[in-house]
């Protein structure tokens, strides 16, 4: 198997007529990384995807894949392949077709496909399955033999749109694990597009984080989740409690916020906005669930939160308790259950405490749709 | 549904519907199995299968059939492809324009075919001419022109097909077989084509059977090249024999025998297609035991069976039967009934001219004294004058032996009674 190539976004635009379906991005991918655009859909990252894989062309900027610049250059001559959302596996054509199209087309014999075919569907855990129709297998299934065509024809990136999203719960956790195993055994790079944070987070080396066209962040996973840009990357990737209000005061990486609903509460900066923020700007400040805790009722403080149960539920493996938040938002506080009793609570104020350091603040932007 | 007075009339209403459209069919079919020299079914006089001999005789429809058939090839190639061109324009173009493009590649289904007919030869002869070329240049040629003619609306049909299916597929196909390093070419053939093809099957039929049938463009076009269709209706006009009959009949064999075995194919693999998703091996559902069960639920099969058994039937009495006697007997009868009704016709004729005699004699007695000479092969005897000279008028009491009695008064008692 070939080995993984870098790609390269340099000042990457796309317009369709008036619409900027992307916005100059500049990304760098290192050869045999993972890496993933997490985005809500139409934020423009199935469009990064055909540039790369040669489907559309840029309007400003370029792409270079192991260095090189493909403008001009057609999709059959990228050492690209791409796995469609829909799969696109061929209909009319058995398993074993479908996967040795790319050696069909260079002219290989039947005898050395089949060969080649076997050996791959050993690989996807589907031996003796050659001889059928796509419409003979399952989702899972076709999945699996959608990678094997497109491995077989020995890209150096591989690009995956959206594949899991027509498979159900189980099987994409499945499959997760088992892109993973692949990705890493074969070693090539993977670009993998997204709007399933979960999917990201596990599989991914690196995320991209985009909004409308923009890329909001670059990062790895803890650090996206952690430490996030903007507003949108804190309030898409995973669940997030949002307090705004305006910085009072700043301390080096931390600030006095000084919430609409909730006094004034402290936090850490995000390190990509460290040294940007000012006294008096419009800020937003993040917890997620779990990292709220409950306090003794009536606690003061600089990290604690007072405020109204309206709802509580229980989800297994946490309590989850709702209260009312800013802006119509619920606060959500997830207790883990390791078997303490849990009164009901709607109705009552309830006081919350954080750690500083797991509160961030970032200034005031838009944040995701839920 | 359940009352009887709607269920009846649903039948009475199908029955009506299908003797409308196939009533000529079958009696058409029948003529050409009837021996009389002009079509038709009744009266019924001889089975013979002298029509299909006598077709298969007939120099000019058979060349008319050949011609047809290189026009419909040649209209099939030119039409499909410009359909399919068609096809894959209207889902490629602009959407603005979409909408026009379709108002302008449909309209020569619209626009009669007279029209098109003319236009065509028009249009072609001008190009001969400015291309400085004669009268027996391709361009002029009656064989090209009737497949230019024709391909112009059939084309749009084909498209139509084309297009139905086109929209089932899926771009991304394409797409991915130029990543996994096609060539437009190779997409185009090894994926777009394959997935066309039972669409690209139809159009052919489609586009064969419009040529083979079309009859007011290729009035126009033909030339030299005069197709069934222009030479069915060139001898129609001298009168039409039942050989003409026979040609229909076996165009009418031939498709309903097609569409049967189409039908019987596509349920096939329905069939097939059902029992591989369930599971079972190929060998299991196609192997011959199988076969009777492939029959259950599939009427097309079994009327495909029929049919064929029927047509051995009927290719077989034919080999076999001769109805020389049989027409032989008919024409013998014919002459018998001619004669009986020449001799009727005759008699007819005298009894009107003695009439007529009789009626003059009666006229010219006040004016001429002398009996009209019984110029009549019969000696007046019919003539109403002499009946009543011979009985009314002689008094019974007259027993002078006038003797104008045929039998010379034998029986007369008079006679007997001498004789004593």
């Amino acid at each position: 198997m070939s080995a993984g190539v870098g790609v390269d976004l340099e000042n990457l635009w796309i317009r369709f007529g008036d619409f900027v379906a992307v916005r100059d991005a500049n990304v760098h991918i290192k050869g045999g990384d993972f890496f993933s655009f997490l985005g809500p859909s139409g934020c423009g990252k199935t469009t990064i995807l055909r540039a790369v894989s040669g489907f559309l062309e840029p309007s400003e900027g370029n792409v270079l894949i192991g260095g090189n610049n493909m403008k001009g250059i057609g999709p059959n001559k990228r050492p690209t392949a791409l796995i469609f959302q829909n799969l696109a596996l061929f209909p009319l054509m058995k398993v074993w077709e479908n996967i040795t199209f790319s050696m069909e087309i260079k002219g290989a014999s039947a005898k050395e496909r089949r060969k080649r075919a076997d050996e791959l569907l050993d690989m996807i855990a589907l031996p003796g399955q050659g001889d059928k129709l796509p419409s003979e297998l399952s989702g899972g299934q076709r999945q699996r033999v959608a990678i094997a065509r497109a491995l077989c024809a020995e890209p150096h990136v591989l690009l995956l749109d959206e594949p899991l999203s027509a498979l159900d719960l189980k099987l994409r956790q499945h499959m997760r694990t088992e892109l993973r195993e692949i990705q890493q055994r074969v070693g090539i790079t993977f670009i993998y597009i997204t709007h399933d944070q979960g999917e990201a987070l596990t599989m991914s080396d690196d995320i991209a984080v985009m909004r409308a066209g923009v890329i909001d962040q670059i990062g790895d996973g803890k650090t996206i989740y952690n430490d996030p840009a903007t507003a949108f990357a804190a309030s898409f990737v995973g669940e997030n409690n949002v307090f705004r209000g305006k910085v009072l005061e700043v301390n080096g990486n931390e600030a006095l916020i000084r919430t609409n609903r909730s006094g004034d509460l402290r936090s850490r900066i995000s390190t990509a906005n460290i040294g940007k923020m000012k006294v008096g700007d419009d800020a937003m400040m993040f917890i997620r669930p779990e990292a709220l805790d409950l306090a003794p009722t009536g606690t003061k403080g600089e990290n604690f939160v007072t405020a109204q149960v309206t709802h509580e539920e229980f989800e297994g493996n946490s309590f989850n308790i709702f209260m009312e938040g800013d802006g119509g938002k619920e606060i959500k506080v997830a207790i883990p259950n390791v078997g303490q009793s849990f009164d009901d609570h709607t109705g009552q104020a309830m006081t919350l405490e954080y750690e500083v350091d797991n509160a961030v603040v970032v200034p005031a932007g838009e944040l995701a749709a839920e | 549904m359940n009352n009887p007075v709607i269920r009846i009339s649903i039948w009475v209403y199908l029955a009506i519907f299908f003797a409308y459209l196939l009533g000529p069919l079958v009696i058409m079919s029948i003529t050409a199995f009837n021996s009389p020299s002009f079509p038709r079914a009744t009266p019924w006089e001889c089975l013979t299968f002298e029509w299909f001999s006598a077709l298969f005789r007939d120099e000019r429809i058979l060349n008319g059939i050949k011609n047809s058939i290189l026009v419909g090839i040649g209209t099939i190639i030119l039409s499909v492809s410009m359909g399919l061109a068609g096809a894959l324009m209207l889902t490629q173009i602009w959407p603005k324009l979409r909408a026009t493009y379709y108002t302008v590649i449909i309209a020569p289904i619209l626009i009669p075919g007279v029209v098109l007919g003319i236009s065509t030869l028009v249009f072609w002869d001008r190009i001969n001419r400015m291309l400085g070329l004669g009268a027996d240049s391709v361009l002029s040629n009656g064989l090209f022109l009737t497949i230019i003619g024709q391909s112009t609306f059939i084309a749009s049909y084909c498209m139509l097909v084309l297009v139905a299916r086109l929209q089932r597929y899926d771009l991304a196909l394409t797409e991915a077989a130029l990543d996994l390093g096609a060539t437009h070419a190779q997409a185009f053939r090894k994926i777009l084509l394959p997935f066309m093809r039972p669409a690209i099957a139809s159009a052919a039929v489609l586009a064969f059977l419009a040529s083979f049938e079309n009859y007011n463009t290729t009035t126009f076009t033909f030339g030299e090249y005069p197709t069934l269709t222009i030479e069915l209706a060139q001898k129609v006009r001298y009168g039409i024999t039942p050989a003409i009959s026979a040609l229909a009949f076996m165009i009418v064999v031939l498709t309903v025998f097609a569409a049967l075995f189409n039908e019987a194919n596509i349920k096939r693999k329905e069939v097939l297609a059902k029992a591989r998703r369930d599971g079972a091996t190929v060998g299991e559902v196609s192997g011959g035991v199988k076969l009777p069960g492939f029959f259950t639920g599939n009427a097309a099969a079994v009327a495909l069976v029929v049919f064929a058994i029927a047509t051995i039937a009927v290719v077989g009495t034919a080999t076999v039967y001769n109805p020389k006697q049989c027409i032989a007997n008919v024409q013998e009868q014919k002459r018998l009934e001619t004669e009986r009704r020449i001799q009727e016709l005759r008699e007819q004729r005298k009894r009107d001219a003695e009439a007529k005699a009789a009626k003059d004699a009666a006229e010219g007695a006040t004016t001429t004294a002398p009996r009209p000479s019984n110029d009549s092969g019969f000696g007046g005897v019919f003539a109403p004058g002499t009946l009543q000279g011979d009985d009314e008028t002689a008094p019974p009491e007259d027993q002078e032996p006038s003797d104008n009695s045929g039998f010379g008064g034998v029986f007369d008692p008079t006679n007997i009674g001498g004789g004593d």
